[in-house]
């Protein structure tokens, strides 16, 4: 299908404010009788409050100080439930909980407060595994410190196991990863009776911030409004976690009657926010003499941290993606979340599917070595097909060509001739330097699983303003990726104008409708449809207006728009997510149509290994995806390249380091993310097999490379190395170990 | 209270113009541009020297002005990046930017383009070794780096082409 | 930014005489401050006790770099782009050049200087080896003269330094002996670039008619200063670099010479490992 504006590489819209600074994030906007705020936070893990003792060299009557007594409504951060406090009150379950405020228009003077005021904890036994939260050495949380588990059955996995050839066994680790968005987190808030409660910040998800703050102030919907600045990053960083800080600054908004703003520091930002579900998996796979999968027995837990926030959604996305693109027809996936007493783990790009795609892609490769074959082979006779069901028992109903990917992606990389020659050079253990090439195969569901688009029954509206300029109202946002580029695309094709005529309003809860949260790849495949049909519904109505008739032209669009403002007055549409009647998905049992479609893709990574340091260096990356369309190939091949960029960072360099649940690395220095010199080439291929029910066919992607990348990168040190990889970050100290005991 | 130093004037050129403001001499030069002179165009994004957004140049010389106090501002010739579009017309190198998707979340985009302007100024044909190791003190998180060299490959064509 | 920004002060002396008179008149008061890339760190995450310091970043007598057939003399304010720059440092010096390389960016390079990075005393400075293998002096101001130490006997332990408090870093000086040796630098960080290193190795050696006739090996990040290899040097000097069994035991002394540590960054057994294999690599260049 010929397309006018998509599929072309439109520049950013708003790519003129962002090279010459003009661009407005948070922390430059400043109003006037503004104050600061900062967060005093909890030094110990768990423990009952004693006392907040206030040091005597401040002079407190100056400062505004908030407790949790303060919140007028409940004193929570309301999510999927209201087990997280605003501000810690009784009891502390987690280092850096917030538990004072304080305001002050002295920045530097706030600081020395801070510093002032000491929280006394009698403590309370802590967990900080995942070990021990099972083992229920503490209860933490709830009965059982566990916040949601599922149960995915396919066929009977007991079964298999007495008639397999082969039995494979394997356990697989991944750490925390921080998002580290380069504009680290901030609001700014104004409580005021006449306007009610208003906040500007860094965030992904207006509306979320919307609903936590109507609870937390008791207030009717009409009385909160939230408002997105331009967004420095947040690959879900700033999905939840910014709801906390909205919360804060408006509690310090409302007791000092002026506005407030509080900025984290990078150090409070990484040690006070959400991070990537630490993970472990169990596969055991039976399998026949050449290398069919007969039954696949999935274990998987991730840390969740203290509070649940949304661990049972990510939980529930790794469950689903845990048995990959595969035709396997016994699966079994015992999965869990559980609590431990560090700052809630929270929203990161890929969402608990990194965490047992990588499992299962490095169990994979050890599997087909069990059997004898090579990777790639045990993949080939594997590879599920149109008509065959996935593991939550989907049918796949898209034509999906998993082989031709990986054919494809062999080809580009040239795989075949790098496996010979890189096992030769190796072996001649001549050089210090030993190469490996790697590849995962994987699939990411677009959208939120199952019922859940029907759940946020998303929304999005448009107006034709008198001047023929098209807006576009959604509570979509942007944060880089795109959104504003991508919508102006559709809508311009839609309505055959030019990028140049279409508005994105900014997203304002006071104006933009509901078009559920920036997250889970859903931005171009499920809102960017809703704004392909107000495209279309607008036209319509311009048409049946008599206004605008067939083959016109951008003036005559504009002229029948002004026309039809002054005889009708506002020209408007308004669309609402309908759940396709043939998408079932049983909450139950965990099983039917996951999601609507998937991206699938096959990832290859060349590396090499020093063996006298362990230092592993990515030389080339290559990543082909089917995709459904490419609405503008700059920005789609711009969000590969940054996702794998994101994955190597979770594959080599990024760990977490923690002491008694607190991360003790925070900072830029110590918390390591690949500079451009650590980055090989990253290339970048797209296929398009149009998926009917996105914008042109589109499809989501931007969570898709952080699943491949890791495990990629694993299987290729494996062959480098020998070294039988099981956990991610590797880390130098841990490869030169292996390799070292490997050796031995 | 801890009591000790009084705010000292600073007098330097500020993208081509003169300026004078009060300042705490440690405080920071990132502080000064964005809060005394309004300047927001420059970000902070670690406070510690890493990132690299918050770049500028100092008498030439590309420093991240969240390590320079305001004193050692004194007298000094300083580009921020809101003086490095000529008047209306953008620089080669945040024309391709905006062409070549070398921006995308844009929170490093300042200093990244800080850096590569003062790339060019040293190595007008900069090959790809040099130019990555000219932005290496510029983190970005969003787009693995690759559009950002196509940006600066394209920039540094486009100048040729033009010369 | 967590410092309680009023209560620090930063004066500009006239010149260096009168830097140091402020200096000696109030001795620990007044501290030096550069470019401000180790301090400025401090002062953002509020942990910056001092509180008063003397800008010197513009004192003339504290910049430039003196070449003489002998020798190199550089400023304490040489800063580590100015050392890259360098035609002489370049080809004589080059483990210097190469630390300069890859410490920090570009932006910190312009303002990091030697100076100031031999004061801060972190372990993990990458000048710091190469300066040991160059057999570096320090010389040192006061306001009642000068004196010269060797760079080896400069730091006395942990954050410890031959250095009063009322005295300054003036200049660094090598001598132009070294060029003819074969030369090896290697730092192991946590990435490719702005790292802090793990573990960093310079040596330089001698070999004439097969043998070792004279070598430096010094390290980072392996003890609570940098480290000279005394032990080592003693063990190679006079052998013939590619022989197996010299390594080794090479290896077995350097691993018993260096007390490198677990920090946030790496492990001992991680940094004693490869030590000895940058060992290895450093033998393997005398070799050639």
């Amino acid at each position: 299908m010929e397309t006018r504006v998509i599929g072309k590489s439109v520049p950013r819209k708003e790519g003129r404010e962002k090279v010459t600074g003009s661009a407005r994030y948070v922390d430059d906007l400043s109003f006037p009788g503004m104050l600061y705020g900062v967060t005093v936070r909890s030094p110990a893990a768990r423990g009952k409050i004693r006392a907040i003792h206030f040091a005597d060299d401040i002079p407190w009557h100056e400062l505004i100080v908030v407790t949790a007594r303060d919140i007028p409504g409940k004193n929570c951060i309301a999510l999927l439930i209201e087990d997280q406090p605003c501000l810690a009150a009784e009891f502390v379950n987690h280092p850096e909980e917030p538990v004072v405020l304080l305001a002050h228009h002295d920045r530097y003077l706030l600081e020395e407060a801070r510093r002032a005021v000491r929280i006394e904890i009698e403590p309370l036994p802590a967990v900080f595994s995942i070990e021990d939260s099972l083992a229920r050495k503490e209860i933490i949380w709830g009965q059982d410190n566990i916040f949601k588990s599922f149960y995915v059955e396919k066929g009977d996995v007991e079964c298999a196991w007495a008639g397999a050839a082969l039995v494979v066994e394997g356990s697989y680790e991944t750490g925390a990863q921080e998002q580290l968005y380069i504009e680290p987190q901030g609001m700014i808030a104004q409580v005021s009776e006449a306007e009610g409660v208003t906040v500007w910040g860094s965030l992904q998800c207006p509306h979320y911030v919307h609903k936590a703050l109507m609870i937390l102030f008791g207030l009717p919907r009409e009385r909160i409004r939230v408002v997105q600045t331009e967004t420095g990053g947040g690959f879900g960083g700033k999905e939840e976690y910014p709801s906390m800080i909205a919360a804060h600054a408006s509690l310090l908004a409302r007791k000092s009657g002026r506005p407030v703003k509080i900025i984290y520091d990078r150090a409070e930002d990484m040690v006070a926010t959400t991070k990537r579900h630490p993970s472990r998996t169990r596969h055991r796979t039976a399998v026949t003499r050449d290398g069919k999968l007969l039954a696949m027995d999935i274990d998987f837990t991730v840390d969740g941290g203290a509070y649940e926030t949304l661990s049972p959604v990510v939980l529930s996305r790794g469950t689903i993606h845990a048995a990959g693109p595969y035709a396997c027809a016994n699966v079994r996936i015992c999965s869990r979340a559980v609590a431990t007493n560090a700052p809630p783990h929270g929203a990161f790009r890929g969402f608990g599917a990194p965490q047992t795609v990588f499992a299962l892609e490095r169990h994979l490769d050890r599997v087909a070595e069990a059997v004898g074959i090579a990777p790639e082979e045990l993949r080939r006779r594997n590879f599920i097909r149109e008509g065959q069901t996935l593991a939550v028992g989907q049918v796949v109903k898209e034509k999906v060509d998993m082989n031709g990917l990986m054919e494809r992606a062999f080809e580009l990389s040239g795989y075949y001739a790098k496996r010979k020659k890189f096992a030769a050079e190796n072996s001649a253990a001549r050089g210090t330097i030993h190469k490996g090439i790697g590849f995962a195969s994987f699939l990411h569901g677009a959208g939120f699983t199952g019922s859940g688009e029907e759940y946020l029954a998303s929304e999005v509206a448009m107006e034709a303003k008198a001047d023929g300029t098209v807006h576009i109202l959604a509570g979509s946002t942007e944060m880089g990726q795109g959104t504003n580029t991508i919508f102006a695309q559709i809508a311009a094709e839609a309505l055959r104008l030019d990028c140049e005529q279409i508005r994105i309003v900014q997203p304002d809860t006071a104006y933009v409708p509901n078009s559920g949260p920036t997250v889970a790849s859903r931005t171009a495949m499920i809102v960017g449809k809703l704004v392909e049909t107000a495209a279309v519904r607008l036209l319509a109505t311009l048409h049946d207006s008599g206004f605008l008739h067939d083959g016109y032209s951008a003036g005559d669009f504009t002229r029948a728009c002004s026309s039809y403002v002054s005889r009708h007055g506002a020209l408007k549409s308004f669309v609402k997510y309908e759940h396709p009647h043939d998408l079932h998905w049983d909450d139950q049992k965990y099983s039917g149509d996951a999601y609507g479609a998937y991206a699938w893709a096959v990832y290859v990574a060349e590396v090499s290994v020093d063996t006298r340091t362990a230092e592993v260096r990515v030389e080339n990356f290559v990543a082909v995806q089917e995709v459904g369309k490419v609405i503008n190939p700059v920005l789609a091949a711009g969000q590969i390249e940054g996702g794998v960029a994101q994955g190597i960072g979770f594959a080599l360099y990024e760990n977490v380091v923690w002491q008694e649940g607190r991360m003790v690395n925070a900072q830029m220095t110590n918390y390591v993310m690949p500079t451009s010199v650590d980055l090989p080439v990253i290339r970048v291929y797209f296929e398009e097999i149009p998926y009917g029910r996105g914008p042109a066919g589109a499809k989501g992607i931007g969570e898709l490379p952080l699943d491949g990348t890791a495990p990629a990168i694993a299987n290729a040190i494996a062959f480098a190395t020998g070294v039988d990889v099981r956990q991610i970050p590797i880390t130098a100290e841990t490869l030169l170990e292996m390799m070292e005991s490997a050796h031995a | 209270m801890p009591e000790g130093a009084r705010k000292i004037r600073v007098s330097c050129i500020v993208n081509g113009a003169a300026v004078t403001c009060e300042a705490y001499p440690m405080a920071r030069l990132l502080d000064v541009l964005r809060e005394e002179l309004k300047l927001t165009g420059t970000k902070e994004g670690c406070g510690e020297g890493e990132c690299g957004a918050c770049a500028i140049e100092m008498d030439g010389a590309l420093v991240n002005s969240c390590l320079v106090p305001a004193l050692q501002a004194e007298g000094a010739k300083i580009r921020t990046i809101e003086g490095v579009a000529c008047g209306g017309a953008l620089h080669a190198v945040q024309q391709a930017f905006v062409a070549y998707g070398g921006a995308q979340c844009g929170i490093c985009t300042p200093g990244m383009i800080m850096a590569a302007v003062n790339l060019l100024a040293r190595y007008p044909q900069p090959n790809d070794a040099q130019i990555r190791a000219g932005l290496s003190g510029n983190l970005c998180r969003c787009t693995g780096y690759m559009k950002i060299f196509e940006s600066v490959v394209a920039a540094v064509r486009d100048a040729e082409t033009r010369a | 930014m967590r410092a309680f920004l009023p209560a620090y002060e930063m004066e500009t002396p006239r010149d260096l005489a009168a830097g140091l008179e402020r200096m000696a008149a109030e001795p620990g008061v007044w501290r030096a401050f550069a470019g401000g890339t180790d301090l400025m760190v401090l002062l953002e995450a509020g942990k910056l006790p001092h509180k008063k310091f003397l800008n010197i970043w513009k004192l003339a007598e504290l910049r430039g770099i003196a070449v003489t057939a002998e020798q190199v003399t550089l400023g304490a304010l040489t800063t580590y782009a100015e050392v890259q720059r360098h035609e002489i440092l370049a080809r004589e010096f080059p483990l210097l050049c190469r630390a300069a390389a890859e410490t920090g960016s570009v932006a910190t390079q312009n303002r990091g200087t030697l100076g100031g990075n031999i004061a801060n005393a972190s372990p993990a400075a990458d000048s710091a080896p190469a300066l040991i293998v160059y057999g570096a002096e320090i010389e040192i101001v006061s306001a009642d003269g000068a004196r010269w130490v060797p760079y080896a006997s400069f730091h006395t332990g942990y954050k410890k330094m031959n250095l009063r408090a009322e005295e300054l870093i003036r200049s660094i000086r090598v001598a132009r002996t070294g060029a003819a040796w074969k030369q090896y630098f290697r730092k192991v960080g946590t990435r490719r670039a702005q790292a802090i290193s793990k573990i960093c190795f310079a040596g330089a050696g001698r070999v004439e008619a097969g043998r070792i006739a004279d070598l430096r090996i010094a390290l980072g990040s392996v003890a609570p200063t940098v480290l000279r290899a005394v032990r080592v040097e003693e063990l190679l000097r006079g052998q013939r670099p590619e022989d197996a069994g010299l390594l080794l035991a090479a290896q077995g002394t350097l691993g018993a010479e260096i007390a490198p540590i677990d920090d946030m960054r790496s492990t001992g057994r991680y940094r004693r490992n490869v030590a000895r294999n940058l060992l290895a690599e450093f033998l393997e260049v005398l070799a050639s």
